[in-house]
């Protein structure tokens, strides 16, 4: 069945107008993993992103989904592999959750197909049951919390059905209650469902106890990628962030997880 | 939705049908010369000749058809462009669509226009405004081959404003005589002498409709934002293009014909959403029927407030709607 390559990126070049912001990215992710995009503000996670989705252009370089080029691919076929959860948008949809929901199969929709069938409300359902947010399925989307949100936008995502399960900052201005919930809901669905989930994520220490894999993104350019244990080194991480950090591990809970201490590093 | 709420919809737009067929039956039957509603149905099947006969079908009639194409036109360009901006302020004359017709009929009537065209030409020239308006708005609102909705939004509010203050210039050349008629063709009215005309609005308006249906599930999408959209597979560029050209080209062709007529494409859909949700699979389809049902209304007001006086549906509009609007939102404490 072809190659195991879900995601494979090589000299990938991408930025806004004339301005590049990512520079030489080569990576390959593998079916059914689970790796997180760190590094700082400004470093590019979002615009790598933007670029594996098809919503940016690369400058140079390829982007290929199972072995195909993303840009040769038309955009509803690209739709039925991957799901994209961005970060929670300021204006809230005036849809009901399960509305909501249901527009995650529109990408399988035929050209002129106005109503939902039984089979997309089943996967409606399904996708409402496992992200636990089938309760609230009459609310309209204003009614929910930050954290209810979050958890509808996911179950959008797994309506669609994708192989590939993108997302930017899942757990940002979430509690540790609701960002634990949603890092465990995606850890559940990598294991299970084996879906391969790429996720930038701000909080190290989440990312550092959910992901397989870390590539963290420096000035535009991949500064290290691997297990948490090798990417998250104290002289990484004060390098790259420019602060001074302590690395803690707490027994049978693996980490390494960075404890930062005030301070610029010297 | 599910089963449940799909009955929900059938039941929303086979009530609205209804009550768009009683309020033309009302329509056809009260004016300066009253004829109740047996005798309309009576007459409808077998009063050819007679001079009632022709008050329904050569007078009221035409307006009602005219009204039921311009109402359910202005509300779906609405509703388009609503969710397409994701602006609840945004409605058909925003763009200055309307400003370009009125332009281009005030300096007809100034030049003389074109006059091979009869009964034609106040119509063509208000067209040509419009479409004239449409594609430096669009021009102007696209950079490198994508439409930038915010920018697209921006020109046309300006685009309006010049259009108006051209208005201003060409009224105040104007002879004291043809003033008047720029006054009441700007001001609106569903009088429309050519039954061709009334027919061809007709035909676009729901054309529109149509087209309208066809994009909502998109539309849907697309008022999730742009880059949402994007992510669900739809083509986001090319579809801000159908739905900018067709909300202009269905505002285009009513103005050009009634001339302005204010409220129905920002009330109407707001209304609706209320009442029926933020889906556009049926916002689109029961706003048709609402506006139509509510410009008829208005312009059956208009003809008996002070008949025989006629009063410029415009004005209607703008008073029943806004404040049917108001009253609506403090009731329903909406959260908007």
């Amino acid at each position: 069945m072809g190659t195991s390559k879900m995601l494979e990126i090589n000299g990938l070049s991408c930025g806004y107008g004339k301005r590049v912001v990512l520079q030489g990215v080569s990576f390959a992710i593998k079916r059914g993993e689970f790796v997180g995009i760190i590094g700082p503000n400004g470093s590019g996670k979002t615009t790598l992103l933007r670029a594996i989705t098809g919503l940016l252009r690369p400058f140079e370089g390829t982007i290929s989904l199972e072995g195909r080029e993303t840009q040769e691919t038309a955009r509803r076929e690209l739709a039925q592999k991957v799901a994209v959860v961005t970060q929670l948008p300021e204006a809230t949809p005036s849809f009901s959750v399960e509305e909501f929901v249901l527009l995650g199969r529109v990408p399988h929709w035929g050209r002129f197909q106005l109503l939902e069938t039984h089979k997309d409300v089943e996967k409606a359902e399904r996708a409402m049951a496992l992200t636990g947010i089938a309760y609230a399925r009459d609310c309209t989307m204003g009614e929910l919390s930050g954290g209810e949100q979050q958890l509808a936008f996911v179950a959008r995502a797994l309506a669609q059905e994708p192989r590939l399960l993108l997302l930017d900052e899942p757990t940002a201005h979430l509690d540790i209650g609701h960002q634990g919930q949603i890092m465990a809901l995606l850890r559940q669905l990598n294991r299970e469902q084996s879906l391969t989930i790429v996720a930038v994520l701000h909080d190290l220490a989440l990312a550092s106890l959910y992901c397989q894999r870390l590539i963290l993104l420096h000035q535009g350019r991949l500064r290290k990628i691997g297990p948490p244990r090798r990417v998250l080194t104290k002289e990484v991480i004060e390098e790259v962030y420019q602060t001074t950090v302590r690395i803690v591990k707490v027994p049978g809970k693996g980490g390494p997880f960075i404890l930062p201490l005030a301070g610029k590093s010297s | 939705m599910g089963p449940h709420s799909k009955s929900l919809w059938w039941g929303w737009i086979l009530s609205l049908a209804v009550l768009l067929v009683i309020v033309c039956l009302f329509a056809l039957g009260v004016g300066a010369v009253h004829i109740p509603l047996q005798k309309v149905l009576v007459l409808l099947t077998r009063g050819r000749g007679t001079p009632e006969y022709t008050i329904l079908f050569a007078v009221r009639l035409p307006r009602i058809l005219l009204g039921l194409a311009v109402g359910g036109g202005l509300a779906i360009a609405g509703v388009v462009l609503q969710g397409m901006f994701r602006n609840p302020l945004v409605e058909p004359y925003t763009l200055g669509i309307s400003g370009g017709a009125a332009l281009g009929v005030a300096l007809n009537m100034v030049a003389g226009g074109p006059t091979g065209l009869g009964l034609f030409s106040l119509p063509v020239s208000g067209f040509l405004g419009a479409l004239g308006i449409i594609s430096v708005v669009y021009l102007l609102g696209t950079r490198g081959g994508a439409v930038k909705l915010s920018r697209l939004l921006l020109i046309g509010v300006m685009v309006s404003f010049i259009a108006s203050a051209l208005i201003m210039l060409t009224m105040a050349m104007t002879k004291v005589e043809d003033l008047q008629g720029i006054i009441f063709w700007i001001m609106g009215s569903l009088q429309e002498p050519s039954a061709s005309l009334i027919g061809a609005i007709l035909c676009i308006s729901i054309s529109g409709l149509i087209v309208a249906l066809v994009f909502s599930v998109h539309l849907n999408a697309l008022s999730l934002g742009e880059e949402e959209a994007f992510h669900l597979g739809v083509r986001v560029e090319r579809l801000k293009k159908i739905l900018f050209l067709l909300a202009a080209f269905i505002t285009g062709c009513c103005v050009s014909v009634t001339g302005i007529i204010g409220f129905v494409g920002l009330v109407v859909p707001h209304t609706i959403r209320l009442l029926v949700g933020g889906d556009h699979r049926i916002v689109i389809p029961t706003s048709y029927l609402a506006g139509a049902i509510f410009l008829i209304l208005c312009d059956t007001l208009a003809r008996v407030v002070m008949a025989p006086m006629e009063l410029p549906v415009g004005v209607i509009t703008g008073l029943v709607g806004g404040g049917l609007f108001i009253y609506i939102l403090s009731r329903k404490g909406a959260s908007f």
